[in-house]
Formats: structure tokens, C-alpha cells, sequence
């Protein structure tokens, strides 16, 4: 700033000459003024201007306005098809069995029926007893042994007794298949007599002389999904129909029901309401840019993010001045020994990768399981720390250069002491350059501190950063499908580092006194 | 000449051993409950040692039993001689996985930093030509652009668009599903498709500065004393920019072009990562995330070697293209 020693002079020579009220004056303008007139001359640093001021207010006014919290989670009633029960047509056939009657040897009895009836044969012999056997219906055979008993029925129906109490013997389910098979209305066994109906979809229902229905026939399997729950007649004939018709769903009792058909079997599925998180909600009234992963608002995490990014890029740059401007000053200022001992620590400091350095103190964190607030501190520490060699470097040249002016002579002849000659006269000279390296820097901290927490290793969850809201994208089905999701919190990054860097720019133009405009 | 190499050399030399100094003492100064959970976790991969025998193992390679200082000079023992020890994570020596890696790395940085010379140049010139027009603030505000995107947000952007939507080229990898079934030329032409996206991401993320830095030193050569004699003198002013002024701001961009050369070989960590191109940025930030402390001080002090090697490379190139500048 010698230059502007140099417009002080000129203005007091100017002075002697023209009196302060004389109306020719020319307009003096501090040098401070001057920067302030060619920085808002600069378009770029305007909209770099308007763009911080816009994205403070959204990260620190944003917050308050914004109704939501940062880390509330939204749950909502979630529709979710869960199994209800599983039909199937059956094609294998059983054999009734009661407690006076059973089958002997039943897995190769089953294995020479079934060899029998396919070959179209009537007798079948198991361990040297033989068996006859008579077509009573449809897929229904009667089996007899050699005396001439009744041994069982084999059939593919199903007798799904309805009463709890009916037991279906052998000779019920005898004298039932026959009076369907005979198309007879009614048949008694053991003195009790039955009818046989027709339902609507043609299933054979079997009632007492009450007319109470107790037992249903069909070659449909339908079973509950849950053991408490017993599907009813009418249920149970309605899935039938439903997937006989191939519908897709069907309404039972004010229910609705899916139907997926599997390969072997035909899944129902019934709807029922969980309270989940709203993940991934598409941008609504209520939440302007959707939720993420947790159920979150996106906007106001944005907005917090906001808050988290720009703090950790003024602390961090605010612990990289003040380190850097008393260590270059005093290397500058004392030179000799001091200055080479500082200056080889800044070329060791300059030597350190700092990325991958950070990276393995950002791992070492995590396997420490540091808490997210005290880690936040950490990596702002960290970072103001491996940042400030450059200030420092530049504090050292400007101060090297302004040490041999006359007003140095001049605070040394008055006997100002060394701390105020380093701090209060040479520090103030070098603060045009500060200013705009700092500016530069704010936006750069901005893009470190997030790329380290695209990768996981920066501010973590709960807290919001700009960067960790990015990282849903490692998960490529976010990437694709929730754009809403990530592109905002990374043009708030790009907005706001370019923001820093068109003002850093205007300001060293501003500052420059070689400017033509 | 000769005499200013060597002191500088030595200098060199002098830093780094401070450099691995620190960089091991951040390394020992890890809490050792890392070192044994990476014990843990090492000793219960499939096929691997037991627990003991890796903590005893580390100990060993690393003297974590002995005190900083004497642990610090018993790897230096065996670096000087470029024995860098056997990786954790991959489990083979570092130089070999470090030789099976590096070329990957090479032809990235290579191919992206010659684009980007050849379009941030002839840019930066132009702006610093027509300060204050329109092509000055498309440039500039191009570049700034560039400074300023986060390289994992555009690299997604790019992702999202050129591999997902348009589907011209492939999510990540290094090589496409049918690399082994292609003839010679195909596996080039493959391999070339799949450095695309990364070579672009690095080029406009890394282009602003190079355009900056070269619009600032044409337009101080421009305001120059000689500039203005030649005009005066009625030089053309096409021959004023191409020949008097161009040659002379070719003096600080040839420095910093020749300090970049050994940046090549650094790797470009994040954009590896996110493409998978298994470069050195990649592996070692796998090495790094996995707690491998033999690759990742390797892959320190390789960066800072980088780094040494480059500012000297500068400043030696600035003493041969300017004759004005003499060394000592």
C-alpha cells in the first residue's frame, strides 16, 4: 500500500493550495473509498456479493423461518402388501383317514395307487395284501381291500369342515363323494342326515338338517398366512373365483385384496398400514425439494448444511489468518535465524499431502467414534492448521519488502515498541492481500470440508453438510431416480464458492492500484 | 548451475526427512486401539493370521514397542533402501502394488493436463487480449466456474447425464464387461471410453487456474514498457501480441508447466475413487480408508517427493528460460 502513503501526500500538497471550503476542491476520496468505488464497478464481484448475502440468508435466516427441524424425521401410513394367504390348485391326491381306518404303509400304498390308477389298472397289491379300487367321481377313487372293506377314499378335494366339533370319518366322506358323484341331494350316515348344495361357484357345500353348513369341498388349497386366522367358506370361494376369473384383485368384506400369481402356488396379498419414514418424497407443498434417505426435508437440512459449511469455512480460515499472520510477521519482521527456522517449517508443512492426511485423520475418527460435534471441532482444527503456511508466506514477503520503507525508520526513531511496529504498522499494510487470499480460501475450506464429507469422513450425521447430504449418490438408485435429493445441496457448494471467488477476485482488482478502471 | 542443484538437491533431501518425520509421527500417534482393531479385523479375513500374530507383526515392522524417534529411523533404515514393507490391505509389497498401479494414474494425469494446456492457454491469452469484453468475462467467469465446482458433485453430474440417461459410456471401471473378447485395438478403444469421463471431470475442474494464472501474466507483460515501445513504434499489433508479448509470458508458464510434470504421477484421489480407476489415488485411498499404514505413509512421502521434485523443477526451468534470472 505504498501507493496509497503516496495519495495522502499528494492530497495534503494539494491542500496548501486550495482551502477545504474552496468550491473548486476535488473530490478527495479515502483510499479505502477508491477500493470500495472499483469493487462495485466490478459486475462479477456483485453477483459473487449478491450470491453470499443470498446464501446466508438462506442458511441463517432460512433455519429460523424454515418450520422443520434439522434432524425431524417425517413418518407417515405406508400401504404395504404383506402375505395374507396362499392358494393353489391341488393335483395331488390324499387319502381320508379316521380313527378306526387307516392306510397301511401309506407312502408306498400312495406310490402304488397312483401307479395303478395311471395305467388304468384296479388292483394294486402293498406288502402281499391286495387292493381294489372304483371310481367314485371325479378324481375321487374308493379303495377296498381283498375282503371287500372299505379301506379309504383318495381324492383331490378337500373336505374343510366348518364346525369345530366334525370330524370327517371315512364313512361320511364315503357316503358325501358318492352323493355327488350320484348328484343326490341328501345321504345319512350313522343315522344323521346331510343335504349336499351348490354354491355360486359351483364348490359342493355339505349341511345338516339345520341347514348349517359344516363342510366345503373344493381342490383349491387356500391357507391362512397366520395360524390365528381361519379363512372362512365364503373367503375362501371368493379367492377361488377371483383367481379363476384372473383378476388381480379382489375385495372381500370391505378389504381389498392382490393377487400374484407364483408358479406353484398364487399369493394373496392383504394391505396393511405401517408407519414408516417418508424417505425420498418427491417435492411437495410441505417439504419444497422432498425428503432423503431418513425421512428429512431436504430444505431445511440444506439450510443447516448451510449454516455448518460456512462456520467451519470462517473458523477455519479465521485459526489459518491468525496462525499465519504472527508467524510470517515475525519471521519478516526479525529475519535472520527465526525467519529460516519459520520458512522451513512452512516448505515442511507445504510438503505434507494434506488431502490424504486429512482422509486418514477423518478414518482414524471414525474407528475412534469421535461424537459428531466434538469431530466437527477436530476437523476444523485441522484443517486451520494445515492451511496456514500460505498466509503465512504471504505475510512474510509483504512485510519483508514494507520493513525497509521510511515510516518503519520512523516508528523505530519514535520507539514504538516491536509487537505494535509488527501489528499495528506493518500487519494493517499487508491486510488488502489478507483479505482477498482469505476470501479465496473461504471458498476453497468450503470444497475441502465437503469433499470430505461426500466421502464420509467430514461432518456427520446427524448434523447436515452440504457435502454428506451429496453422499446419497454413492447409492446409484438415488443417484437416478431422487435428482432432488442431491443437484441442490451441490449447486448451494458451487454457488457459494464461486460467490467467495468472484468477490476475491474483485477485491484484488479493487486493491490493485495499477487498475486502469 | 551445478553447485545450486546440489545445495538445493540437499535442501531436498534435509525437509523430506522432516516431512516423513512428522508424517510418521502422526502415524505412531494414532491411539493404538486402531492398530489393534485393524489387527482384529486383518486376523479374522479368511486365511490370514491370527490376531497375535499381526499385532506382534506390527509391532514389529513398525517398532510401535520401541518409541517414536528409533521406530522413525528403523523404517527410514529400510525406506532409504525403497523397502516400503507388505501392504494390509492388499497384502503384497507396496512397490509391487505401487508398479501394477501407477501407469493408470499416469496416462490420466497426462492426457488431461495436456488438454488442458492446449485449451487454458490460447483462453487465457485471448481474455488478457480483449480485457473487459465479452470473451474476458466468459472466460473468466468459465474458469471460475471451474475452481469452484466440487469435483464428486460434477463428476455425478456428468455420471447422471453421459452414463445414466444418455448411456454413451460405462458407470465405472476401467474396462467394459467384454474387454477379454476384444482384439488389441478394441481393448484400447475400450479403455480409452472409459477414461472419457474422468479425463473431462479433471480437465474443467483444474483448467480455471492455468487460464487465470496465464490471463494475469499476459496482462502484465501487456502493460510492460517494451509492449508499449513496440507500439509505439508501430509494430503491428497482431505481431506486438504474438511475438514480443506471448513469448515473454511463456517465461512463468513454462516454470509452472515443468513444476507440474511430477504431479502426473500424484493421481487424482477423488476422481479415481469415483470413476474406480485403479490408479494410485484410488488404491490409496482404499490403503488410507483401511487403515494400511505402509501404503499410506508410502503414499505420503511419494507425494511429497512429487512436491519437492516439482518447486525444484521450477525453479530451475525459470533460471533456463530467463536469462534475466541467476541462480545462487
Amino acid at each position: 500500500m505504498s501507493k496509497s502513503e503516496l495519495n495522502n501526500n499528494n492530497t495534503q500538497q494539494t491542500e496548501e493550495v486550495i482551502a477545504l471550503d474552496d468550491e473548486r476542491r476535488v473530490k478527495v476520496l479515502s483510499p479505502s473509498m477508491l477500493v470500495f468505488k472499483r469493487f462495485i464497478r466490478n459486475k462479477l464481484a456483485i453477483v459473487g456479493t449478491v450470491f453470499i448475502v443470498a446464501m446466508f440468508i438462506f442458511s441463517f435466516i432460512g433455519g429460523l423461518i424454515s418450520p422443520y427441524g434439522e434432524a425431524e424425521v417425517f413418518r407417515h401410513y405406508e400401504e404395504m402388501y404383506k402375505d395374507y394367504a396362499a392358494a393353489k390348485h391341488n393335483e395331488t391326491y390324499y387319502f381320508t383317514e379316521d380313527a378306526n381306518h387307516k392306510v397301511p404303509n401309506p407312502s408306498v400304498f400312495n406310490f402304488k395307487f397312483v401307479g395303478a390308477k395311471t395305467s388304468g389298472k384296479t388292483e394294486f397289491t402293498v406288502d402281499e395284501d391286495k387292493f381294489t379300487l372304483e371310481e367314485l367321481g371325479e378324481k375321487t377313487y374308493a379303495i377296498y381291500s381283498s375282503t371287500g372293506d372299505l379301506v379309504t377314499v383318495a381324492s383331490t378335494y378337500f373336505f374343510d369342515t366348518a364346525v369345530e366339533d366334525f370330524d370327517v370319518t371315512l364313512d361320511f366322506r364315503f357316503a358325501a363323494q358318492k352323493a355327488i358323484a350320484d348328484k343326490e341331494e341328501s345321504f345319512t350316515v350313522g343315522g344323521n342326515k346331510y343335504f349336499v348344495k351348490t354354491n355360486e361357484e359351483e364348490n359342493n357345500i355339505i349341511c345338516n338338517a339345520d341347514s348349517k353348513e359344516l363342510v366345503f369341498i373344493s381342490d383349491y388349497i387356500v391357507n391362512s398366512a397366520y395360524n390365528d386366522i381361519k379363512l372362512s367358506f365364503e373367503e375362501k370361494s371368493a379367492i377361488k373365483e377371483a383367481i379363476e376369473s384372473g383378476a388381480e384383485t379382489y375385495e372381500f368384506d370391505g378389504n381389498t385384496f392382490k393377487i400374484e400369481k407364483g408358479m406353484y402356488e398364487t399369493k394373496i396379498k392383504g394391505i396393511t398400514k405401517a408407519y414408516v419414514n417418508l424417505s425420498y418424497a418427491s417435492p411437495s407443498k410441505e417439504h419444497w425439494l422432498g425428503t432423503d434417505a431418513n425421512g428429512m426435508d431436504i430444505l431445511t437440512r440444506l439450510m443447516y448444511g448451510g449454516r455448518v459449511s460456512l462456520m467451519i469455512g470462517f473458523i477455519v480460515v479465521i485459526v489459518e489468518t491468525v496462525l499465519g499472520v504472527i508467524l510470517g510477521g515475525i519471521s519478516g519482521y526479525f529475519g535472520g535465524v527465526v525467519d529460516n527456522i519459520i520458512m522451513r517449517i512452512v516448505d515442511i508443512f507445504n510438503c505434507i499431502p494434506s488431502t490424504p492426511l486429512i482422509i486418514i485423520l477423518g478414518a482414524m475418527m471414525d474407528a475412534m467414534q469421535i461424537d459428531p460435534q466434538i469431530r466437527m471441532i477436530y476437523l476444523m482444527l485441522i484443517l486451520g492448521f494445515l492451511g496456514w503456511p500460505g498466509v503465512a508466506r504471504l505475510v512474510r514477503g509483504q512485510i519483508l519488502s514494507l520493513r525497509e520503507q521510511e515510516f518503519m525508520t520512523a516508528t523505530e526513531a519514535t520507539g514504538i515498541s516491536v509487537s505494535r511496529r509488527i501489528f499495528k504498522h506493518l500487519v494493517p499494510n499487508v491486510i488488502p492481500q489478507l483479505i482477498v487470499i482469505c476470501t479465496m480460501g473461504l471458498g476453497g475450506v468450503i470444497l475441502t470440508e465437503s469433499t470430505l464429507s461426500f466421502l464420509g469422513l467430514g461432518v456427520k450425521f446427524p448434523f447436515a453438510s452440504w457435502g454428506n447430504i451429496i453422499n446419497a449418490v454413492s447409492n446409484v438408485f438415488v443417484m437416478t431416480n431422487y435428482w432432488f435429493v442431491w443437484i441442490p445441496a451441490g449447486f448451494c457448494i458451487l454457488i457459494t464458492v464461486l460467490g467467495f471467488n468472484f468477490i476475491g477476485d474483485g477485491l484484488r482488482d479493487a486493491f490493485d492500484p495499477k487498475m486502469k478502471r | 548451475m551445478g553447485k545450486y542443484i546440489l545445495k538445493r538437491l540437499l535442501q531436498c533431501v534435509v525437509i523430506l526427512f522432516f516431512v516423513a518425520l512428522v508424517i510418521y509421527a502422526i502415524m505412531r500417534c494414532l491411539p493404538t486401539s486402531y492398530v489393534e482393531s485393524i489387527a482384529r479385523q486383518r486376523a479374522s479375513l479368511p486365511g490370514s493370521k491370527s490376531y497375535t500374530e499381526w499385532l506382534e507383526q506390527l509391532n514389529a515392522v513398525y517398532g510401535l514397542d520401541v518409541g517414536i524417534v528409533r521406530g522413525f529411523f528403523k523404517w527410514l533404515k529400510s525406506a532409504v533402501v525403497l523397502d516400503f514393507g507388505d501392504s494390509w490391505y492388499f497384502n503384497i509389497p507396496v512397490l509391487d502394488k505401487f508398479k501394477s498401479v501407477i501407469w493408470y494414474s499416469f496416462v490420466l494425469g497426462a492426457v488431461s493436463f495436456f488438454l488442458e494446456i492446449i485449451i487454458a492457454i490460447p483462453l487465457g491469452i485471448i481474455s488478457a487480449v480483449k480485457q473487459y469484453s465479452k470473451i474476458d468475462y466468459a472466460v473468466t467467469v468459465f474458469a471460475l466456474i471451474g475452481i469452484s465446482l466440487p469435483t464428486f458433485f460434477f463428476a455425478t453430474l456428468l455420471k447422471l447425464i453421459f452414463s445414466i440417461k444418455l448411456g454413451w459410456f460405462d458407470l465405472y471401471g476401467i474396462v467394459g464387461r467384454y474387454y477379454d473378447q476384444l482384439s488389441l485395438g478394441g481393448k484400447f478403444l475400450d479403455m480409452a471410453k472409459h477414461y472419457v469421463l474422468p479425463t473431462v471431470t479433471i480437465v474443467i475442474v483444474s483448467i480455471g487456474s492455468t487460464m487465470r494464472y496465464t490471463r494475469t501474466n499476459m496482462l502484465e507483460v501487456l502493460n510492460s514498457d517494451y509492449i508499449r515501445t513496440a507500439r509505439a513504434k508501430g509494430v503491428p499489433e497482431r505481431k506486438v501480441i504474438s511475438y514480443h508479448a506471448f513469448r515473454n509470458t511463456l517465461i512463468p508458464i513454462v516454470t509452472i508447466i515443468g513444476g507440474s510434470l511430477p504431479g502426473l504421477f500424484s493421481g487424482a484421489l477423488i476422481t479415481e475413487t469415483l470413476f474406480q480407476i485403479p490408479g494410485i489415488g484410488w488404491v490409496s485411498y482404499q490403503a488410507m480408508v483401511g487403515g494400511d499404514i505402509p501404503f499410506s505413509m508410502f503414499y505420503m512421502i511419494f507425494i511429497a517427493v512429487l512436491t519437492l521434485v516439482g518447486t525444484l523443477l521450477a525453479d530451475i526451468l525459470y533460471a533456463v528460460v530467463d536469462p534475466r534470472v541467476r541462480v545462487g
